[in-house]
């Protein structure tokens, strides 16, 4: 590689990540801005974070936030691993290709069909069984599970397609019942994938704003519904303030789960040496 | 259980030994001889879960989308006529109210289908400039050493992980007329007023390419990254130029790549609403920008739910498409 084309590569990845990052550090860097005009530096300020913990609208939208992306995070990785499992595992069986269409379809499609599909399913569900009554946090579980739970399938999916089938059949061979053999080798094999698929279902419902528009009703305001309304009357820097304790912790998150798999990975190739090293003496 | 296990694998460990007992627990076995006996194994049950719930709030919603599509608003709640009306009280007098009027509106208000034009040219315009940003970064990352792709693939992952909405919030600081980029421009002296940025078409473009990057970028990485270069080095010995040889085969070979790209940035780019909602012009014609405002601003119910339908034809012939190279690479992998 000479240092012409290299050149041009640290160039590429120089203005790649400057768009990338830009934004999100004028974020931060305006989060702890004194003045409430973005355009003025006046002075370094944590005011807007103390604003920030006293505004309670903000603070109730993000714990029913939470409660929603965990408990939808938690049901659509069941759903998203048996719906993966099924794809991956099972062979071909009646209604495979409808299945594969429908568990992968949400991943592309606006969100402003799902939302309102949704929504007019709730409605005609109320109006003939009186279920759900009233729409808020159910609905919007609901709805969130149903999107969520395509990106678990296609991630534990897969991590089964590329994992060998040899050790689930020697335990079947070993009398092993399908559902043991599902909960003592592939569970523990594929656990990886179904973390980062929780971590993605629990930050796409954190962060929906359209689909739980449709399907929310009074009195259940989201976290992104609470900012979405104040960020269209312009520029507040408590907002700000709270993007940058998003950012934080999601660097730290990442951070962590970067080691973890890094550590991970060599006690992996530690074990391997020994298991060589022990196979030729 | 191996002695020097951290606690974390010890708790992993205790959950699954705890799971693999509630299998053998008894209202389990009872469960699983009930679905034996009715000729339903676990493995129907893995499938049937799932299925149904797809069936029940993904197909069913789309189905209900389509009748309400055909039916006429009319104010009360839910805001829309029923399709089939008792008319009298014998059989006969059902009364069928299809009606096709909704579609009718939206050929003859020349707004939808503009909206649809300029939806589908500002998504292609967002896809090809994420192209020409993303290619080249997919491109160095691949290129680089094996040491440093992890860091920089996380890199361009990790703003996916933060909020969509706050990233698009963003860029309001940034392009507002006092604004960092208006001031820095100024200082500069390239400009000596303000541009209006904010509220404009290229708003939109910056923040679709900006939102959407990530997913342009990650099938571009997975393709160039297992191209197989030794083709370029016989390009090289036998005389070719880098650029020809890049453009002779590096990007033949990334074609896939590139497909799956634009589709994953065009397809939701389409649709989008909150983008065009916060950077673009207060009269934006994004169809995803009319389907709200038809629904919750003029509670047209059918309108929306025609406007979904006809959104969702000019969607389906990339949908099927995206879904078929899916597909074809899942099948590869396996």
């Amino acid at each position: 590689m000479n240092s012409k084309t290299s050149l041009a590569r640290l160039s590429f990845l120089l203005f790649g990540f400057a768009f990338l990052y830009i934004p999100i550090v004028s974020l931060v860097v305006y989060s702890f801005n004194e003045s409430r005009l973005v355009t003025v530096w006046s002075g370094f300020s944590t005011e807007w974070y103390s604003r920030l913990f006293d505004n309670e609208q903000i603070l109730e939208a993000a714990w029913l936030s939470l409660r929603i992306a965990a408990v939808n995070a938690t049901g659509a990785t069941i759903l998203g691993t048996l719906a993966g499992l099924a794809l991956a595992r099972f062979g071909r069986f009646r209604g495979r290709t409808l299945l594969s269409g429908m568990s992968t379809a949400p991943l592309v499609m606006p969100e402003v069909i799902t939302g309102l599909s949704l929504l007019l399913l709730f409605v005609a569900t109320e109006q003939a069984f009186g279920w759900p009554a009233g729409r808020g946090v159910s609905t919007i579980t609901i709805a969130h599970i149903t999107l969520t739970l395509s990106y678990v399938t296609v991630i534990v999916q897969s991590r089964l397609a590329s994992l060998d089938v040899s050790l689930e059949e020697a335990a079947m061979d070993l009398g092993a019942r399908p559902a043991s053999v599902f909960m003592r080798v592939t569970l523990p094999i594929i656990s990886p994938a179904l973390i980062s698929g929780w971590l993605l279902a629990f930050t796409i419902s954190l962060d929906d704003l359209v689909i739980a528009s449709f399907v929310s009703g009074p009195g259940a305001s989201t976290l992104p519904m609470v900012i979405f309304s104040k960020v269209r009357l312009g520029v507040s820097p408590d907002i700000n303030a709270l993007a940058t304790i998003m950012v934080a912790l999601v660097t730290l998150g990442v951070l962590i789960a970067g080691l973890v798999m890094l550590r991970r990975d060599r006690a992996r190739q530690r074990d391997m040496q020994m298991a060589l090293r022990s196979d030729a003496s | 259980m191996k002695a020097d296990a951290t606690p974390g694998e010890r708790l992993a460990g205790a959950v699954r030994t705890q799971l693999g007992a509630l299998v053998g627990l008894p209202p389990c076995r009872w469960a699983r001889t009930q679905l034996a006996r009715r000729g339903l194994s676990g493995r129907t049950a893995v499938i049937a879960v799932p299925y149904l719930w797809l069936l029940l709030f993904f197909l069913v919603p789309f189905a209900i989308v389509l009748k309400i599509s055909f039916s006429e608003a009319q104010i009360a709640m839910p805001p829309y006529q029923p399709l089939l009306q008792w008319a009298g009280d014998r059989l006969a007098d059902i009364r069928l109210n299809v009606n096709p009027g909704n579609y009718l509106y939206l050929v003859e208000d020349s707004l939808y289908l503009r909206a649809f034009a300029n939806s589908v040219q500002v998504a292609a315009i967002s896809t090809l400039a994420a192209l020409l940003i993303g290619y080249p970064l997919a491109y160095a990352i691949a290129r680089s050493d094996t040491r440093w792709r992890g860091i920089l693939l996380m890199l361009v992952i990790l703003p996916f992980w933060t909020s969509f909405l706050l990233r698009v919030y963003a860029w309001i600081g940034i392009l507002k007329n006092n604004g960092l980029l208006n001031n820095l421009l100024l200082w500069l002296g390239v400009i000596d007023r303000p541009i209006v940025m904010l509220q404009t078409d290229f708003a939109t473009y910056l923040g679709i390419v900006y939102a959407y990057l990530p997913f342009m970028v990650m099938p571009l990485y997975a393709n160039l990254e297992k191209m197989d270069l030794t083709l370029l080095e016989a390009a090289a010995d036998l005389g070719c130029r880098p650029l020809r040889a890049f453009i002779g085969i590096t990007l033949p070979l990334s074609l896939p790549g590139i497909v799956a790209g634009c589709m994953l940035v065009f397809i939701p780019a389409v649709g989008e609403y909150v983008i065009p909602a916060l950077l673009g012009p207060a009269d934006s014609l994004m169809i995803g920008k009319i389907l709200w405002t038809e629904f919750f601003n003029n509670r047209d119910w059918p309108v929306a739910s025609a406007v979904a339908i006809a959104l969702l034809l000019l969607l389906v012939a990339p949908i099927v498409y995206f879904q078929r190279v899916q597909g074809r690479q899942a099948g590869e992998r396996a």
